[in-house]
């Protein structure tokens, strides 16, 4: 059975990236829905980042992740490259972890 | 070698880190549920973290196939409407426009938004390599080092991908269109819907908060 999700969902995940540009065509897109696909990146990364910072399964939790990755928020904000932004984040919830 | 595609290859190899982190996680929690082989097969012909992740938790709580292949779907259905906004800045046929939509993850997405909801096919192809190989590797050292390996939470390597969606995020949100405005609302529903709906529901619906977008410009 583990055998027939994989196929499942390695055909339905292409099939899902694929219908979209069968529906659209290469037609460009009238302004109202270019302003919605502009905002479908700052709005897809949002969800993405406050799932995986506070989301553990259905519940809301404020664990050693919120830390870090409020860390790696300020160090952005200040302009730090990404990549010292990123060890920085993991190492601070690393340490949290170690000390509770 | 142009330049985008030169550009597209470092950037996505500093991107290529915390989808490898990723995968070593997917790896370390999958072997034990589906077994290393079916993990790293997994990894290999869905290379969806979205997907994956949904599936394994349905199947970690007992769920059944039907509800675990669902449930990763569910989580993958935004990308109906990130291939409806990409597939116009796709020249060619409409065969070479599928093709490059079945490249896009979330990461060369947001890298190859070039403002306006224009984006740049050449990054999201030449990002696609490294992403494929960080995913496939992360998920093979995972699944094969699963009892040996520190768990990767205890390396904080699960705050790896929170923090690069927010690099790639800011700047985004300095761009025209109110992104600010959709970014806290896009927040205040992921957090409202992660308590009462399945895997996946939280950030398609944040997504669907790019429909602000429809009211006009300020």
């Amino acid at each position: 059975m583990t055998w027939v999700l994989i196929l499942a969902l390695a055909a339905g995940t292409i099939a899902l990236k694929v219908v979209g540009p069968l529906i659209a065509g290469g037609a460009a897109p009238p302004p109202a829905l270019t302003r919605v696909i502009a905002l479908l990146t700052p709005a897809l990364l949002t969800g993405l980042v406050i799932t995986s910072t506070f989301a553990s399964s259905h519940d809301l939790v404020i664990d050693a992740r919120a830390a870090g990755v409020g860390l790696g928020l300020a160090l952005l904000l200040l302009r730090t490259p990404l990549l010292v932004a990123l060890v920085a984040a993991a190492a601070t919830a690393a340490a949290i972890r170690m000390l509770i | 070698m142009s330049s985008t595609k030169t550009q597209a290859v470092r950037a996505s190899a500093t991107l290529s880190l915390p989808t490898a982190a990723l995968g070593v996680t997917f790896g370390v929690l999958a072997a034990p549920i589906l077994g290393a082989l079916p993990a790293i097969v997994m990894s290999a012909v869905v290379w969806s973290g979205g997907a994956q992740f949904g599936a394994l938790t349905v199947l970690t709580g007992g769920g059944g196939v039907g509800l675990a292949a669902g449930t990763g779907l569910l989580a993958n259905a935004r990308f109906v409407p990130m291939g409806i906004g990409f597939a116009p800045s796709v020249s060619g046929s409409p065969v070479r426009r599928a093709l490059a939509a079945i490249l896009v993850v979330d990461a060369s997405f947001a890298l190859a938004h070039r403002g306006e909801g224009r984006f740049d096919p050449e990054v999201v192809v030449w990002s696609a390599p490294l992403q494929y190989l960080g995913w496939v590797l992360g998920t093979i050292a995972g699944a094969l080092g699963a009892s040996t390996l520190a768990s990767p939470t205890s390396l904080g390597l699960d705050v790896l991908f929170p923090v690069f969606y927010l690099g790639l995020l800011l700047p985004e949100l300095r761009a025209a269109g109110r992104p600010l405005a959709v970014a806290v609302a896009a927040a205040v529903v992921a957090l409202a819907l992660v308590p009462i709906t399945p895997e996946g529901v939280p950030v398609l619906a944040a997504a669907a908060t790019a429909l602000l977008g429809l009211k006009g410009q300020p």
